[in-house]
């Protein structure tokens, strides 16, 4: 057997060859495949020959093998490769294999990894798992018992997670006597079935896993009746890009970077689409759009990304991005929805209850939700459609699902990460089902809520933050709703979900009916700190800047919210400083006398005793100011 | 317009990235285990990656079991202090005290109490609840059915029955109280592409790894460095010098040593792709019989 990988650089005489080697070798690029089929097909051996062959397989290993064979080894005095790849002892003892193993190898095209799944009956769930990554499936056969039930689910599942491209191995081919009827008596059944697959290819190969005849090497003595490719020719060349890359931009911000106030990095896999700076994005599901302002890479920017690769993206506007967002071209966004319709595979000995609330977790981004309606089962031996109520293990069901909130989204046809999700148990945490979105359904439809109690704490979460009321009090010009400004803009900036409520939105609205005289002042900031409390229930950081004079009322707001969901920032310019800068001409107008009950000149400012953070506006910046509040949040945990 | 190919390497490079990042992400309190050995640096390199133009935001842990060479702990200070991440080391006090060490207790009972419940001890103090480790599914037959976020109990432990089943990339980061994900962002790397990635990117590893003329003794069979005078000596026994290196690093007593005359990377590659030993056989654990590391694993040891 002679590896041209193996044998290149065994000769190489000289560093420069080595580097040469190398050089090359870091060019190759990577297929993802599965292998499949039932107990016994020969799977683990057919893996075994492809490691053994391209000589993956170290010389410990190749003794440990081979005494492994005589104590437990099915093949009669040979080297049974199947002990290569079969993991776990329990599995090892039971004699079959229940998970699904990883294996790496490589030829000098290209690099491999096999995820090898099980053919057991009940493990359609390990099955979905190791196709969820495979850009191709290897589909086995026993040459003499032909197509069976486990064939159809496991091709039906190979195409339900996305993959294209299939081959058949027809193996032990040597158990048949390398029969060419045989051979295309089983390809045309197959063919039959897979037809309604959509597949955009199917290769079948008559091989044998034990002789390796077609696998690595052309059984010509064997199958001198077939010309088509081997085995390892096939894998070769299949196609993976798919061009992931020309289609629109997706990035599902996994990360945001936020080493000092003036980087903000968007991280994230670049799951289709190219980027460059200059492009326009959306946020979704904001809507919100910017234009990419930096490819941040190590020690160095990039001009262009593409599909695949992890980047760190600046964007040119201040725009709210964080975690689970997804950026996307702006002429061609992801959807956004909080209904859809999906598959889904059930994967938990619990079943799936409608209407029970669960975490889907979308990449990234996570919300609660419930599957509303089980539209259909789907038989996966005879992809016959039957009703159902629940989804037991090892189901495929076709359904209808509700989320608390909005979440970006594309078909999974169209993107397999962006259009896939995971079903979680919200007590076990136990990964439940996955999911794949066909399409996504409009809002009107039927919404039914009550099973779904959000709450306070599920509101917050959502928005990934700890909800407070920053009660800024203090003079009239004392600086509270310019630091109050500053304060919202850091909190935006570190991606936190704010509301200000001062005299400009309220007293022109809300409180339109209330004067200045102490009632009318006491009712005022009741119904400021009502508000501030509907805003924390809703998951909201507010800033509250009113002069609110009164220690009571605002002992009061402070007893509307939770003890740690309260600071209150005491403004404590002196009156002189405040009146001798006057911003709207007040303080004059009250020492004229025109206006009435004025806080400082003829209604009684009462300073509060014990504020979380006291700051005097004459002594520092608007800019210092802000960022002791930001500094006292960090240091309470209010924000991290 | 066709692409540049995105090769293997850029690949599983993205993949390292993207598992990182969202352990960062997800836990409270992450860290970074380091081991010093090649696949740990680059671990680190691919963390450093991750997150530029910051350092990466967590610690880095290493279990030291007061047995490991020299040469790596100086290594170990240097490129700590050189990233600016905070680096962790913590040692089995108890174990040291009660005097374990690999030549009167054997080697599995030093690599389970100095370092298996090292480990344990550590991530206990510290409250870690994800631990990043340099494991890759390539090493061992056991490890190929690992998870990429691995789940364990409150007491640390490995149940190849509770794991979650990992679909596309989307992981499941959610635990209770207590419990904790030991993640594994180079599991899908094998030995040499670890190697292509040191050449690619030119990352720096410990000297060892390169051929010198170092003193060794013979010990069953295989060559062990005399990195100080702990290793005790027939009457009369002189270390003999010989041009070796190492394939990994660990414990200077558990960690043989291979002849060779490699002195560059390229060199180091070639031996690597063309040696018809896997690198474990270098660790003298796993060699009392084929199911040792699941049993360890299920235990705790990374
Ligand atoms: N004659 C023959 N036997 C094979 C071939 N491939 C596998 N086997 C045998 O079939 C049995 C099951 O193989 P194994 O690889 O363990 O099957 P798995 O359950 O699919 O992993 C073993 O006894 C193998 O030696 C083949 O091509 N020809």
């Amino acid at each position: 057997m002679s590896d041209p990988t193996l044998s290149a650089i065994a000769d190489a005489q000289s560093p420069e060859e080595v580097e040469r080697f190398l050089e090359e070798q870091e060019r190759k690029d990577l297929l993802r495949f599965i292998t499949c089929g039932s107990v016994d097909d020969g799977k683990s051996t057919l893996i075994g020959r492809l490691l053994f062959d391209s000589k993956l397989i170290f010389e410990d290993q190749l003794s440990a093998l081979e005494r492994d064979s005589k104590t437990s080894g099915t093949v009669k005095g040979g080297i049974d490769l199947a002990l290569l790849v079969d993991g776990l002892q329990a599995e090892r003892e039971q004699g079959i294999t229940i998970d699904v193993a990883y294996r790496f190898f490589a030829t000098d095209k290209r690099k491999f990894i096999v995820a090898d799944t099980p053919g057991h009956e009940q493990y359609t769930r390990n099955m979905a798992t190791g196709a969820s990554t495979a850009e191709a499936a290897v589909i086995l056969i026993d040459a003499r018992k032909g197509v069976l039930t486990q064939t159809k689910r496991h091709s039906f599942i190979a195409s339900l997670t996305g993959i294209r491209h299939v081959v058949l191995a027809v193996n032990k081919m040597d158990l048949v006597g390398y029969d060419k009827a045989t051979f295309e008596r089983i390809v045309g059944d197959y063919q039959a079935f897979a037809d309604q697959l959509g597949f955009e290819s199917v290769t079948p190969i008559p091989l044998s896993a034990l002789d390796g005849s077609n696998v690595l090497r052309r059984g010509a003595a064997e199958t001198p009746w077939y010309d088509g490719p081997t085995l390892i020719e096939v894998l070769e060349t299949i196609e993976t890009a798919q061009d992931w890359a020309a289609r629109p931009l997706r990035l599902a911000v996994q990360y945001v970077n936020r080493p000092h106030l003036d980087f903000r990095g968007f991280c994230g896999v670049i799951s289709a689409g190219r980027v460059k700076p200059g492009q326009e994005i959306v946020a979704l599901p904001s809507g919100r759009k910017s234009r990419v302002a930096r490819i941040v890479d190590y020690k160095r920017d990039l001009d262009e990304a593409q599909a695949g690769q992890s980047v760190t993206l600046t964007l040119e506007d201040e725009i709210d991005v964080s975690r689970g967002d997804v950026l996307a071209a702006a002429d061609a966004p992801a959807q956004v929805t909080d209904q859809f319709a999906a598959h889904i595979i059930w994967m938990a000995d619990a079943e799936m209850l409608p209407e029970r609330q669960y975490l889907f977790k979308f990449g990234p981004a996570e919300a609660y939700g419930a599957v509303t309606e089980l539209k259909h089962k789907i038989n996966v031996n005879t992809l016959e459609k039957a009703s159902g109520k629940t989804a037991t293990l090892n189901e495929v069901v076709f359904c209808n699902v509700a989320l608390d909130r909005a979440v970006a989204y594309d078909r999974y046809q169209d993107n397999r990460e962006t259009g896939a999700f995971i079903i979680i148990d919200r007590y076990t945490n136990q990964t439940v089902g996955a999911g794949m979105i066909s399409f996504g359904l409009r809002r009107a439809t039927n919404l039914h809520w009550q099973a779904l109690d959000v709450d306070k704490r599920a509101r917050a979460a959502a928005k990934g933050q700890k909800p407070a009321v920053l009660w800024f009090t203090g003079l009239s010009g004392a600086g509270k709703s310019t630091i109050a400004n500053l304060v919202e803009k850091k909190l935006t900036a570190l991606g936190r979900h704010t509301y200000t409520l001062d005299g400009d939105n309220v007293r022109h609205g809300l409180n339109r009916d209330l004067g200045f005289t102490d009632a009318d002042r006491v009712e005022n900031i009741r119904r400021v700190g009502e508000v501030a409390k509907l805003f924390v229930d809703a998951g909201l950081i507010v800033l509250v800047s009113f002069i609110s004079p009164f220690r009571s009322e605002r002992a009061l707001a402070r007893s509307l919210v939770e003890e740690d969901e309260f600071l209150e920032v005491f403004i404590d310019t002196p009156l002189d400083v405040c009146e001798s800068r006057d911003p709207k001409g007040l303080y004059a107008k009250a020492r004229e006398g025109a206006i009435k009950n004025f806080t400082g000149v003829d209604s009684p400012y009462e300073a509060p005793e014990a504020p979380e953070l006291r700051l005097d506006a004459s002594s520092l910046t608007v800019e210092e100011a802000a960022e002791q509040v930001i500094t006292a949040l960090r240091a309470r945990g209010m924000i991290d | 317009m066709k692409n540049a190919v995105f090769t293997h390497l850029r690949r599983i490079e993205a993949e390292a990235i993207h598992i990182i990042r969202e352990v960062a992400a997800a836990f409270e309190r992450p860290v970074m285990m380091y081991s010093i050995g090649k696949d740990s640096s680059c671990m680190l390199h691919l963390a450093e990656k991750a997150f530029y133009p910051a350092p990466p935001p967590f610690p880095m842990l290493h279990i030291d079991t007061t047995w490991k060479f020299k040469e790596m702990i100086q290594f170990r200070d240097r490129r700590a202090a050189e990233i600016g991440m905070d680096l962790i080391v913590h040692t089995n006090e108890e174990g040291l005290a009660r005097g374990v060490n690999p030549f009167s207790h054997g080697s599995a009972v030093h690599t389970d109490v100095m370092k298996t419940q090292a480990l344990k001890q550590a991530l206990t103090k510290y409250g870690f609840d994800a631990a990043i480790g340099g494991a890759r599914r390539d090493e061992e037959k056991s490890r190929a059915k690992e998870r990429v976020f691995s789940f364990r109990t409150k007491d640390h432990r490995w149940d190849p029955k509770s794991q979650r089943p990992e679909l596309w990339n989307i992981y499941n980061t959610r635990i209770a109280k207590g419990e904790s994900i030991r993640a594994f962002p180079i599991s899908n790397w094998t030995e040499l592409d670890i190697w292509q990635y040191i050449h690619l990117e030119g990352i720096e590893i410990p000297d060892l790894y390169f051929a010198k003329e170092r003193p060794v003794v013979e010990r069953d069979g295989q060559l062990i460095m005399v990195d100080d005078d702990r290793i005790p000596m027939a009457p009369g026994e002189q270390p003999m010098m010989k041009k070796v290196r190492f394939r990994t690093l660990g414990c200077y007593p558990l960690t043989a040593a291979i002849e060779s005359g490699a002195e560059t990377l390229p060199e180091i590659i070639q031996e690597t792709l063309v040696s018809r030993t896997s690198e474990r056989q270098g660790r003298i654990i796993d060699h009392d019989q084929s199911g040792s590391m699941e049993k360890k694993k299920q235990e705790g040891y990374f």
